[in-house]
């Protein structure tokens, strides 16, 4: 594929995965996300952390084509987003925050259907579907409705639609949310041999702090719409103290207002998590 | 933060005609395979066109209240109930992409390097496939109320095209719709206004001639008039401006597909 090829190349000439510069977005008056810089290099897994309503999924929207930019600039491979968004989504995989497949087709159905949409020729299709369901660990309930899987199996459901394509870009945006823990382990244990295997970049959300300490090569801590703070798990940790844990330096950068912006800014946040955690329930 | 500005390879002037036809035939083979899954919907679709037929148009027949030339008039309505069947099953089609928005879906698949308008074209084409299940049950019906309707293929697969195509448009003014109302209880509430506006005003029930002059301009921009016209003189034999009947519904379904495509991502914002 030669976006695909693209990529690569990009990523041996380091161009960055995503590059976000001055990123303004606006929801009517109110900045979702103000003045945002940040860059995410080829092959990293980039966590961005942050309270409910600090813009987190907003700047993945813009990322992913799905949202306008309105003000900055954004570039994911090099590629402009606002001026070549088709060209975009080629590179990128996505899975949201909702848990959200066909439930009236059958696990391949559903993944057949982005192999489609990502153009994976018809000689190679079943091939590639049945790779990405074998490494989701989906594929004994190939056959069945998408209906009646678990939220667990819902999730890595998703992650195959996603990797079918092959993306170099994956953008997970609160992938875990309302999984139980084993479900939560088999996902990260999936999509780190994934990354192992490709070598595509994760750009993902996450609420859970061991999650990110463990998994991310960087982290950035999102507040009312900007960084605060970004750098590798350890070393976010040593600038702050010998015994701190990422938890520490979240609410030491998130500042004492943590709790009073979890109740107002984040009923857009919250009202998706809801809706999640009907599906599963 | 400067970063080289890459230009994406040229692409040919073919690309983009071409990934529209083929992301069009990709998102159509997903919604034939969610209609396989559900039949009731095919079922519970055609009671209200049996009673409009059998009911409506019985007692109509008897009191030869409209003049419907040398033509029954039950002969002169079975294509009228069938264009009619069409407008209903579609009008609504766009609380399914509301769905798909509500469901997460619609925000996956436009991440996707797919065109919008393939998106609301493969919906269209769903809403064709639905718009014809009512056919198969009300021309049977017909042939047994006595209506001599045309055993010839070719009309009948033409007749098929029709209904596909205007059972398209109306879902794509239904979607249209949607990405501007952003709700389903909205959506419902302008179905239910359009809905026999657009019945009333066409010749499904009575012809053109004998409506009072605004009614009669009124169905003459009502793209359910050219179905019906079309439906007409394809299956009952009567005379018809075939031609002009497709290039209307065409054109509305192409410029149908193209508005609420554009409209699309207002769903996701």
């Amino acid at each position: 594929m030669s976006d695909n090829a693209r990529a690569q190349q990009g990523r041996a000439m380091s161009v960055p995965a995503v590059e976000v510069a001055g990123l303004v977005h606006r929801f009517g008056d109110a900045p979702a996300v103000d003045e945002l810089d940040l860059t995410v290099a080829a092959g990293e897994v980039f966590g961005l952390l942050g309270p409910n309503g600090a813009g987190k999924t907003t700047t993945l929207r813009v990322v992913n084509t799905l949202l306008p930019v309105q003000q900055g600039r954004v570039s994911v491979f090099g590629l402009d987003v606002a001026r070549h968004a088709m060209q975009v989504r080629r590179l990128l995989g996505y899975v949201p925050q909702q848990l959200s497949v066909e439930g009236g087709l059958t696990g391949r159905q559903n993944v057949a259907w982005f192999a489609r949409l990502y153009d994976v020729p018809r000689r190679e299709r079943a091939a590639r579907v049945d790779e990405a369901l074998a490494a989701m660990d989906v594929l004994d309930a190939a056959d069945r409705l998408a209906g009646t899987y678990s939220g667990g199996m819902i999730r890595r459901l998703e992650l195959a639609q996603a990797l079918v394509g092959d993306p170099a870009l994956l953008v997970l945006d609160e992938p875990t949310v309302g999984l139980d823990p084993i479900a939560r382990d088999g996902v990260w244990e999936r999509v780190q041999a994934m990354r192992a295997e490709r070598g595509m970049t994760v750009l993902l959300t996450t609420h859970y702090m061991e999650e990110a300490d463990e998994l991310c090569d960087t982290v950035a801590l999102m507040h009312r719409g900007h960084l605060t703070a970004a750098g590798s798990p350890a070393r976010l940790k040593a600038d702050l103290g010998p015994d701190a844990t990422l938890e520490d330096v979240f609410r030491h950068h998130a500042g004492v207002d943590l709790a009073a912006s979890g109740g107002k800014e984040g009923i857009r946040d919250v009202r998706r998590s809801r809706a999640t955690a009907r599906k599963l329930g | 933060m400067t970063s080289v500005a890459a230009a994406p390879p040229r692409a040919s002037w073919v690309e983009p005609p071409l990934t529209l036809v083929r992301r069009t035939a990709a998102l159509s083979l997903v919604e034939l395979q969610k209609l396989r899954h559900d039949h009731t919907e095919l079922l519970t679709r055609t009671v209200q066109p049996l009673l409009w037929l059998l009911v409506f148009g019985q007692i109509f027949a008897r009191i030869r209240a409209i003049p419907t030339g040398p033509v029954s008039y039950l002969a002169f309505l079975t294509p009228g109930i069938l264009a009619q069947s069409a407008l209903f099953v579609a009008i609504f089609f766009g609380i399914q992409i509301i769905w798909d928005r509500d469901a997460g879906i619609l925000t996956k698949v436009m991440v996707t390097p797919t065109p919008r308008q393939a998106i609301v074209a493969a919906k269209a084409f769903a809403a064709g496939v639905r718009g014809l299940s009512p056919v198969v049950v009300l021309i049977p019906v017909a042939l047994l109320l006595g209506v001599s309707v045309t055993a010839n293929p070719f009309k009948i697969v033409a007749a098929a095209a029709a209904v596909m195509l205007g059972a398209g448009f109306f879902a794509c003014l239904s979607m249209a719709i949607a990405g501007l109302a952003g709700t389903r209880d909205r959506l419902m509430g302008f179905g239910q206004v359009l809905t026999m506006p657009l019945f009333f005003a066409s010749n499904a029930l009575y012809p053109i001639e004998i409506m009072p002059t605004w009614l009669q301009v009124v169905s003459h921009v009502n793209p359910l008039t050219y179905l019906v016209d079309a439906l007409r003189g394809l299956l009952i034999g009567t005379p018809a401006h075939l031609l002009l009947d497709f290039a209307v519904l065409l054109g509305a379904t192409a410029v149908g597909i193209w508005v609420s495509g554009a409209l699309l991502g207002r769903l996701v914002r």
